[in-house]
């Protein structure tokens, strides 16, 4: 019987393996921030013991940070504050950080593959869920808590059970105007929410493989938004090309060794999942959401879904949510007002989404009801897309480039949605007050999200290729 | 270093039958940036229990006093979304010491069971009993037993065996740390960097 990506990858990570214990597992790379590991650096001054691997440790600051004016001191006092806190732990554990000011800071998710330290077969975890974007390299990469970052400071090592796994295979051609991100809110669409949960999720077929690394990393981002442990996508000639050369990526002799391994990583054909899953490319429309939850979504020419389609049990629940987004059954969403239009966040920041937002903003003015921000990923996304002139496109459109971090994505720094208001947002999750208190998201692909803030109102960013195609 | 111990209890209720509650729920962002682990609890569901002003909203449950007790159920996927273990710490800093729903995220149901509180997946049919007798009489009791994996509603006697991994179980009844336990595992560690 061959083996799944995930079990080869796995398997070469067990420091233990004892019958009633969940396994030892190595860790490659630990990421750490500032929010989630304040609590794990003072348990390890409790227990007296040093950061087991702190060379295997990287730090960033990106959850609290403003994304204009960085060059000053963060405003808001208890920010400010869990900012130095990171600054003066890392100093004391011997942690490399990449804070603000620095040329590699950015958001974790986006620094880590962008500086080659993210690579095939490799185990990456932080306190952070969207961990699972590092599974678009071919890796085992999931988010942890507080307790579990502790473990790997002192240890490099978790403990771990193994996860069951699912084969998630998408084939065919994507219709013109649809891409990575329709493909994940599709498929979490289909199978919900909660439709992962506990399995490790490898993503196959045509389509995936037709993907850039962006748009893997979008796919695999999104994955615990589905509930799954972690994503992955084997790695091929798009992996290797992209890793090489990096900053921290392996030169020379210790390159091409890497490289005949990477090789060896794929599911075997006769490799048994507990899970298989297919989609059709053809089926997937630009895709938006309606609701409180990723998998809360739909085609954006169709039509919220009527109480009545659900169990009795599902229906309070869904009442309540189509309440908080102001929402009624059997509505179109296409022509809705909308009040902001967010493109960041460790989904969609990387400079191939800037490139695709700017191509299709060039020459068009965004309408006057919104407001627009724009945040790169990381302070090498941002720099890039200077030294590319998109700032400038982006500026002539009202898009504004702001600096790098989390931004609108979680409501924790300064980028908030006010109260009632609707967003139009490429980050990753639309629950209740995810973008600012009683803020409202709709949750969509950069194209949909800049086509909006053009007209002002949700739009099938098809109508416009239509157009373009005409002239 | 030891931790809570957990192995049986006996309580009424508090009922939240939501589904896909998120940890964005349970504890906002903006209430993350406490670099310790206490006083979460103030700030649990606070979007729902508190309105703009921050007066208690009188329709949510941990507002009612007719309603209390030190078990939380909950619809489920209970506690899907961001991994922050602050969720955990602020349902605990609350005073839960269990939380039952019908469905449990991943990483919610490991950050409870390392800070001792138990998450305890029972079916559908029996979630809806629990409800069905919390509205019936909101001093309805629940016991749940670790040791022998079982919940039980007292007043009917209806009860259910529930899953937890064997390992997790161990610590939670004894007050083991996993981190004592890899520790004592070092020379492996180091074994296996030498590979």
């Amino acid at each position: 019987m061959g083996q799944t990506l995930f079990d080869k990858i796995w398997d070469a990570h067990v420091v233990s393996s004892n019958e009633g214990f969940p396994d030892i597992l190595y860790i490659d790379t630990h990421f750490i921030h500032e929010v989630t590991s304040p609590q794990a650096f003072d348990g390890l001054r409790t227990r007296g013991l040093p950061v087991f691997r702190p060379k295997q440790t990287v730090a960033t600051a990106d959850h609290n940070v403003p994304t204009i004016d960085q060059h000053l001191p963060i405003k808001e006092e208890l920010s400010r504050y869990q900012v130095d806190m990171l600054t003066k732990n890392c100093k004391e554990f011997g942690i490399e950080l990449y804070g603000l000011g620095h040329p590699f800071q950015g958001i974790v998710h986006v620094i880590g593959p962008e500086l080659g330290i993210t690579r095939p077969g490799g185990t990456y975890v932080c306190g952070d869920s969207h961990t699972s974007t590092h599974g678009a390299f071919g890796a085992i990469a999931f988010g942890i808590g507080t307790s579990q970052v502790e473990q790997v400071m002192a240890t490099q090592c978790l403990l771990q059970s193994r996860p069951k796994r699912m084969k998630i295979e998408v084939n065919g051609k994507l219709h013109k105007g649809v891409g990575a991100k329709d493909i994940i809110l599709y498929i979490i669409a289909q199978i919900s929410a909660a439709g992962g949960t506990g399995y490790a999720v490898e993503y196959a077929g045509d389509t995936i493989r037709s993907l850039s690394m962006e748009g893997r990393m979008t796919i695999c981002n999104m994955s615990i938004e589905m509930g799954a442990r972690c994503g992955l996508i084997a790695p091929d000639d798009t992996t290797i090309e992209y890793v090489k050369g990096r900053e921290f990526a392996p030169k020379g002799e210790d390159w091409d060794k890497a490289v005949a391994y990477w090789k060896t990583l794929y599911s075997d054909a006769d490799a048994a999942f507990d899970e298989l899953l297919s989609f059709k490319a053809e089926d997937i429309e630009p895709m938006i959401t309606y609701g409180t939850n990723p998998g809360m979504g739909i085609g954006v020419t169709q039509h919220v879904p009527e109480t009545s389609s659900f169990e009795a049990k599902e229906q309070g629940s869904y009442k309540k949510a189509l309440e908080y987004m102001g929402l009624h059954d059997d509505e179109t969403l296409l022509g809705k007002p909308i009040d902001y239009v967010f493109i960041g966040s460790c989904t969609n920041s990387r400079i191939e989404d800037l490139r695709q937002v700017a191509e299709f903003v060039k020459g068009k003015h965004k309408a006057d009801n919104v407001t627009v921000w724009v945040v790169p990923g990381s302070k090498q996304v941002q720099e890039q897309a200077i030294r590319e002139g998109l700032d400038k496109i982006f500026d002539a459109a009202g898009f504004p480039l702001r600096e790098p971090g989390c931004s609108a994505c979680l409501g924790m720094n300064e980028d908030k949605i006010p109260a009632g208001k609707y967003c139009v947002s490429t980050s990753n999750r639309n629950f209740e007050g995810r973008q600012g208190p009683n803020s409202r998201t709709f949750l969509a692909s950069p194209l949909t999200a800049a086509a909006s803030a053009i007209t002002g109102v949700v739009t099938d960013i098809r109508e416009f290729l239509k157009e373009e195609e005409l002239v | 270093m030891a931790t809570k111990i957990f192995k049986h209890i006996q309580t009424s209720v508090v009922p939240l039958p939501i589904e896909n509650i998120d940890t964005d729920q349970i504890i906002p962002a903006r209430f993350l940036k406490a670099t310790t682990r206490e006083g979460f609890g103030n700030n649990l569901f606070r979007d729902w229990r508190f309105d703009g002003d921050n007066n208690p909203k009188p329709d949510f449950v941990l507002n009612n006093s007719n309603f209390s007790g030190k078990i939380l159920v909950a619809g489920k996927n209970f506690g899907c979304g961001s991994s922050r273990e602050h969720a955990a710490w602020a349902i605990a800093d609350y005073g839960f010491d269990a939380v039952v729903s019908s469905f449990f995220a991943d990483i919610f149901k490991g950050n409870a069971l390392n800070n001792g509180l138990l998450p305890v997946q029972v079916s559908d049919d029996f979630l809806k009993k629990i409800f069905d007798a919390v509205y019936a009489d909101e001093h309805a009791v629940v016991e749940i037993d670790l040791v022998d994996q079982f919940i039980k509603i007292v007043a009917t006697g209806e009860q259910e065996t529930f899953e937890v991994n064997p390992y997790k179980k161990a610590c939670m009844t004894n007050g083991y740390d996993d981190i004592d336990y890899i520790l004592s595992k070092k020379e492996l560690i180091k074994e296996f960097e030498g590979k």
